[in-house]
């Protein structure tokens, strides 16, 4: 085995993760922790100030609910998510987030994020949900009130650590085990209660772009799994496994479509000009009753578009100078006009420069002028993020404060935002079914998971029973794709092509291969069927199999090794619940052309399973949908 | 190769204790050539072209060419940040399009590294178990809002 060292660090609570979840839970957990005198650690595989999904930065807050001005009630909140996600959700977990999400946004003010106001000092709104920011430094603003927090309650944190698997002592999760992505250090971190908040996964799927453009995926590359690797593997149910998210953006570089749609009133339409929104209505009859809400659910926009692009009326486009010209007719001179345009352009260049800065890129390299012409939108790729319109993730307890007679016996079982496994919580996009959480909901999850957890060690202060055993065989595991590399590399004259191992990179193209013709990828259009999946899953198996003998050459490519295996997981979950679910109900996210309507007698169900790591067995459930508001 | 390092004007980070683009990438693409004593980026189609490593290079010696599978040659983005905001020029392919250039703040009202975490407005109970979180209800409030909040709301 590679010669590793093992670096122990005994905490109480462990966060693991350092993007909006884990931020959030940093700040909280520090803030009860200092009065219990306990201790917090996170870990984090990058650098606070810029990993995560918000690295680059965003162009607004996604999340402000603004119950203070009275314009609208957490019931309200519920209603725009349920209706979104087809009828599939907790608005015992949505409500919690949305009550406490305000107070999340203030704090950020107070912190320094610059969030846009009017002359009477009130927030801008760029939709119902949505306050627009100068947000380049978002990320670095927070890590910053995370960090401190920290160390004002005696905390620690580690950066370049990639957390691989939890640490179980039967049914409890006891900490976390990984590497140092810089050293050859192995980390034990050993904990009373441990905080899942490691994103999302990208690149389950084939992308789009096959050369370079391979990184240009909507949400980051870097989240790859993990979360779900987390927490399947320490036996936690999970559930919406089949929600994954496709965004419609700009196309090619994904730059964000919201201020158009939302701050300018811009139309999408067809090459022809037409509206398939309008023009493809009757089509929402199908989806009733949730086709005709409005907002239109994301997935219904995202398929009245694609009846578009299937029907050969591609390409679609944003009418962004129609929209500017609308915005600037309305000033009441010249002057006010120009003046206006001005202001127009530089919102409108700011919201890609702020998040997604390829899309500034594209635009000047192909000469548009958003003001001139229209622009391409598409759809992207599907993700794995419960935070936004998607819902995967772990089963968790909800409040106890929130819940109705029906609800309490199936949503609540002692800490909220715990999982179903004893001292294992989760946060953000490692939560499932609790869409619409964003940056700020997120960021507020992680603080209620992270009181929560708090409250459990005050309640389980027992040191926690981590056995060598389990340490030892899971670090050899760990490190074997580097025996791998060396045992076998020099068999060869290229490294890259050797009959022993196989390197993570072509790994993760035949995860993504498998994914994208199977399981509704980019090139089937996100179609599917029960028999294409009962394929998949026989080519997965084969790859589970391959994942023994992945080979790493240095520390970098050790983490892509398990960066892989953790999306192969996440592949697996998503494919076992798109086959056990036989209807179609997103049909802009997937669609079963042998399931093709929506069944709600038989499927207002949520689609939970479970993974046994000792038994590689994977057990799949239905459990009931209760609302507290409908 | 979205982020690309200007061998002239990279240094590798020889003054610091390390290599500002290797600490800063979220996806650990930036290494430094310590033979050359030269950054670059080992896995360029696994860039999300954030431009952390650009905006955090004291030798400004990093820039981004747009993703050549897509991108057509021949317009820049820079971005030069400091404490307070940033600034983008954008140039476009057609070098009759006048470049665009924007400032913008990144921060207001709080000096970098002064972001207290705590304290902003007072915690109304000290139960580890109730829904009260640090700074509610207070915190729930603004000046402008009509609705004051006394208690964690519920549905």
């Amino acid at each position: 085995m590679a010669n590793f060292e093992t670096v122990t660090v005994e905490t109480d609570l462990l966060i693991c993760g350092g993007g909006m979840a884990a931020c959030g839970a940093a700040v909280e957990a520090s803030y009860w922790a200092k009065k219990n005198g306990l201790k917090v650690t996170l870990v984090d595989k990058a650098v606070m100030d810029r990993s995560g999904a918000v690295a680059m930065g965003l162009s607004a807050i996604n999340q402000y609910v603004d119950l203070n001005s009275g314009a609208n009630t957490l019931k309200d909140y519920c209603d725009y998510v349920r209706n979104d996600l087809m009828g599939i959700t907790r608005e015992d977990l949505v409500a919690n987030i949305a009550r406490h999400v305000d107070s999340t946004v203030h704090l950020f003010e107070k912190w320094g994020l610059p969030i846009w106001k009017d002359a009477e000092g009130k927030y801008i709104h760029e939709g119902r949900w949505q306050l627009m920011i100068n947000g380049e430094s978002y990320k670095v603003i927070v890590a910053e009130a995370a960090k401190n927090a920290l160390a004002e309650a005696g905390g620690e944190y580690f950066e370049r650590v990639f957390i691989t698997h939890p640490l179980m002592d039967g049914d409890r999760c006891v900490g976390a085990i990984g590497f140092s992505t810089r050293q050859n250090k192995v980390y034990v971190f050993k904990a009373k209660a441990t905080l899942v908040a490691m994103g999302g996964a990208v690149h389950v799927f084939k992308p789009r772009s096959t050369g370079e453009g391979f990184g240009r995926s909507w949400y980051p590359p870097f989240n790859s799994g993990a979360s779900a690797f987390f927490t399947i593997y320490g036996g936690a149910e999970m559930t919406c496994q089949e929600v994954r998210f496709i965004p419609v953006r700009f196309k090619d570089a994904y730059g964000p479509v919201g201020a158009w749609f939302l701050l300018f009133k811009a139309l999408a339409t067809n090459a022809q000009g037409g509206n398939y929104m309008k023009e493809n209505a009757a089509e929402l009859e199908k989806w009733q009753p949730y086709g005709k809400v409005k907002p239109a659910p994301a997935n219904i926009r995202n398929w009245l578009m694609m009846l578009d692009v299937m029907d050969g009326k591609a390409p679609i486009y944003m009418q962004t100078h129609d929209a500017i010209k609308a915005i600037a007719e309305k000033s009441p001179d010249e002057k006010a006009a120009r003046k206006k345009l001005r202001e127009l352009e530089a919102e409108a260049w700011e919201d890609f420069l702020d998040m997604t800065i390829s899309q500034a890129i594209l635009w000047a390299a192909t000469n548009v002028e958003p003001e001139k012409r229209p622009s391409e939108i598409m759809a992207c790729d599907p993700y794995f993020i419960g935070s936004h319109s998607g819902a995967s993730g772990a089963w968790v307890s909800g409040p106890e404060d929130l819940q109705n007679e029906a609800t309490r016996k199936e949503y609540f079982w002692g800490y909220p935002h715990m999982t179903t496994v004893n001292g294992m919580f989760a946060a953000g996009d490692a939560s499932g079914a609790s869409s619409h959480k964003f940056s700020s909901g997120s960021f507020t999850e992680g603080r209620l998971a992270g009181k929560a957890a708090i409250a459990y060690i005050a309640d389980h202060t027992a040191a926690p029973n981590v056995d060598g055993a389990q340490v030892e065989s899971l670090k050899a595991q760990i490190l074997k794709p580097l025996d791998t590399f060396a045992q076998h590399s020099k068999t060869t004259t290229d490294p890259d092509v050797n009959p022993n191992y196989i390197r993570p990179t072509q790994f993760m193209y035949r995860l993504q291969k498998i994914m994208d013709e199977y399981a509704g990828g980019v090139s089937s259009q996100f179609k599917t069927s029960g028999k294409l999946l009962e394929k998949g899953m026989e080519l997965l198996g084969y790859l589970k199999q391959d994942a023994a003998c992945l080979a790493a050459e240095d520390l970098h490519e050790l983490m892509r090794c398990w960066e892989n295996v953790h999306r192969m997981f996440q592949a697996d979950a998503h494919m076992r619940s798109i086959l056990f679910r036989e209807e179609t109900r997103w049909p802009g996210y997937y669609f079963r052309s042998d399931k093709p309507s929506m069944d709600n007698t038989n499927w207002l169900a949520f689609v939970n399973c479970t993974y046994d790591r000792k038994t590689e067995q994977w057990a799949m459930r239905k459990r009931p949908v209760k609302y507290l508001t409908a | 190769m979205p982020s690309f390092v200007i061998a002239e004007k990279c240094d590798g980070c020889k003054a610091l204790d390390k290599t500002a683009c290797q600490h800063i990438c979220p996806n650990d693409l930036m290494v430094l050539d310590k033979q050359k004593m030269k950054a670059y980026n080992r896995e360029p189609a696994m860039c999300w072209e954030c431009y952390n490593c650009v905006k955090i290079c004291p030798t400004q010696a990093i820039e981004v060419r747009g993703y050549a599978d897509f991108v057509p040659l021949g317009a820049t983005v820079t971005a030069m940040r400091s404490t307070e905001d940033i600034m983008w020029t954008v140039q476009f392919r057609n070098k009759e399009i006048k470049p665009k250039r924007f400032k913008f703040p990144i921060r207001r009202g709080v000096g970098e590294g002064q972001v207290k975490a705590f304290g902003h407005y007072p915690t109304g109970d000290e139960n580890l178990k109730s829904a009260t979180l640090m700074c509610e209800p207070a915190g729930l409030n603004t000046e402008n809002g009509p609705v004051k909040f006394t208690a964690v709301p519920k549905l």
